[in-house]
């Protein structure tokens, strides 16, 4: 694999740019691998990189129904962050923290990691309090927390409403200034072509129809493109989840809901943090294009169709103009929606199942994109060591039977329900 | 924007509604031995199919009544709607 320098740039710049090699193959299923990985978005990429790199197996390959990064992976806002409350996520994200501050370098591949800073905005006392709380369980598990009083954030973000008359007023906020954004197809492609590199099969447009599952054991996967042998399969599918269990005959505590996101027309560098909305559901962030990069709340219904429908749009616009006026001038540039595995807790799965050699990695709701690194190193740990590793061990399948719940959020069952 | 034929009310816009998820779920009968399973069955696991899907919704701004919905969850198209207490066929 050539290396992404600035050696080859000079080097390739005498030859048109017509030599350099491909990011990735286009192989052709083979009839048997060590391990298939169901889905190639960004958990399935990284956990296919993490097989190879950390585990040596390499007799791998990644089947994916459309292509490489058009599902969840291309679709996010972008948001990296640990501030996290409870000990398994705030652990699990702070391990992901570390991944992405070198995955730049790790990679080859500028995934442009932007450590700007996120701050959650306090609305109230008791909001104030429930942050000192979650900052100081953070600082204790080694990751930042910053709590900021109206001043310190006024001097931070002074384009939202400080007016004394909002509904809201912002009495404060929660930042943790380690988080941050990166380029989130950068991420994908990073991965897939480190991947295929140390000889990862990538097999696009290959759609699973059916498993092969005898004496509680599974053999392979049925595709578009004939049958595939595997005595380990991985399921990294996020919204398409339930249909994959549906035909292992599986019903799973998850349900598929469609996320919208939305950008504007860019605009000159006006924020440089990431900001939420602490009355509701709401996140903001400036892309370097210079886009304001916006999204919320779900669009509140089980939907498949990967794209929105309008008064989710609305309300969830109406709280971000109520938090930063100066939005209502920006024209809307695109908008769009992906489907999420909306797990009961609110928290992800990634554990072993009860049929032998089929492992489930699932339910990231809001919260997938940021956890690209961690969940593909974990996920390639409990496939190749055939256990969860300390790190995903509370993300574990059984927990909704026993009432262990990582309910991160204190909401109860199916979050999302308004 | 989806439009709900309320059984109650006649056709109205999805604003006025709110969601109650899978229909098709059924609550233990009551004073029975219940199993951990049947539970977990009852209070987390969903098919979430893709198609076709019973649910429930509320007419939160119109009449309040709890309704079922059959709707296409990849079009969104609604083919039939029921009252609460009315047995999906």
């Amino acid at each position: 694999m050539q290396k992404y320098s600035i050696f080859n740039l000079v080097k390739n710049a005498f030859s048109n740019h017509d030599n350099w090699d491909l990011a990735w193959k286009d192989p052709t299923p083979k009839e048997e691998y060590d391990v298939v990985i169901i889905g190639g978005g960004g958990h399935g990429l990284a956990t296919a990189y993490y097989l190879a790199k950390e585990h040596q197996i390499t007799n791998v390959a990644i089947i994916e129904k459309g292509w490489i990064g058009g599902g969840n992976v291309g679709r996010n806002t972008t948001i990296i962050r640990s501030n996290y409350m409870h000990d398994d996520n705030a652990l699990f994200s702070e391990f992901g923290m570390n991944l992405w501050r070198k995955m730049s370098q790790d990679l080859n591949y500028n995934v442009m990691f932007s450590p700007r800073g996120i701050i959650n905005l306090a609305h109230s006392d008791a909001q104030m309090n429930v942050y000192a709380r979650r900052g100081n369980s953070m600082r204790l598990n080694g990751i930042d927390a910053v709590l900021l009083n109206r001043e310190e954030v006024r001097e931070i973000i002074p384009m939202a409403d400080f007016s004394d008359n909002v509904r809201f007023p912002i009495f404060g906020g929660l930042m943790q200034p380690s988080a941050g954004t990166a380029r989130h197809d950068a991420v994908a492609w990073g991965y897939a072509r480190q991947a295929d590199s140390m000889g990862v099969d990538i097999i696009q447009n290959c759609e699973v129809t059916g498993f092969d599952v005898s004496a509680g054991k599974i053999n392979g996967v049925r595709t578009s493109r004939g049958n595939i042998k595997a005595k380990k399969i991985g399921l990294c599918v996020a919204g398409s989840t339930n249909i994959l269990a549906e035909k292992l005959n599986m019903t799973l505590p998850i349900e598929t809901h469609l996320l919208q996101a939305c950008v504007s027309e860019p605009v000159k560098p006006v924020l440089d943090k990431v900001v939420t909305f602490g009355a509701g559901h709401f996140y903001i962030s400036q892309s370097d294009k210079g886009e304001m990069v916006m999204g919320g709340d779900l669009d509140g219904y089980n939907s498949y169709a990967q794209r929105g429908n309008l008064p989710t749009l609305q309300h969830v616009l109406t709280e971000g103009i109520a938090m930063m006026p100066f939005l209502s001038k920006l024209k809307m540039l695109r908008t769009w929606g992906g489907i999420m595995d909306m797990s009961m807790d609110g928290s992800p799965i990634i554990d072993k199942t009860h049929i032998e050699g089929l492992y489930l990695n699932c339910g990231w709701c809001y919260g997938g994109f940021k956890a690209t690194p961690a969940s593909g190193w974990t996920f390639a740990h409990t496939i190749a060591q055939d256990r969860v590793h300390e790190l995903n061990s509370g993300y574990n399948l059984n927990r909704f039977s026993t009432g262990h719940l990582l309910d991160e959020k204190g909401l109860g069952t199916k979050t999302w329900i308004s | 924007m989806l439009h709900i034929k309320c059984p109650h009310c006649g056709m109205r816009s999805q604003n006025e509604f709110s969601y109650g998820g899978d229909a098709s779920i059924k609550r233990p009968e009551l004073g029975k031995e219940v199993s951990d399973q049947e539970w977990d069955n009852f209070v987390y696991n969903r098919k979430s199919l893709r198609g076709k899907h019973w649910e429930l919704w509320q007419h939160i701004s119109g009449c309040r009544q709890w309704i079922k919905v059959e709707r296409d969850t990849a079009t969104h198209e609604i083919f039939n709607t029921l009252k609460a207490n009315e047995e999906i066929s």
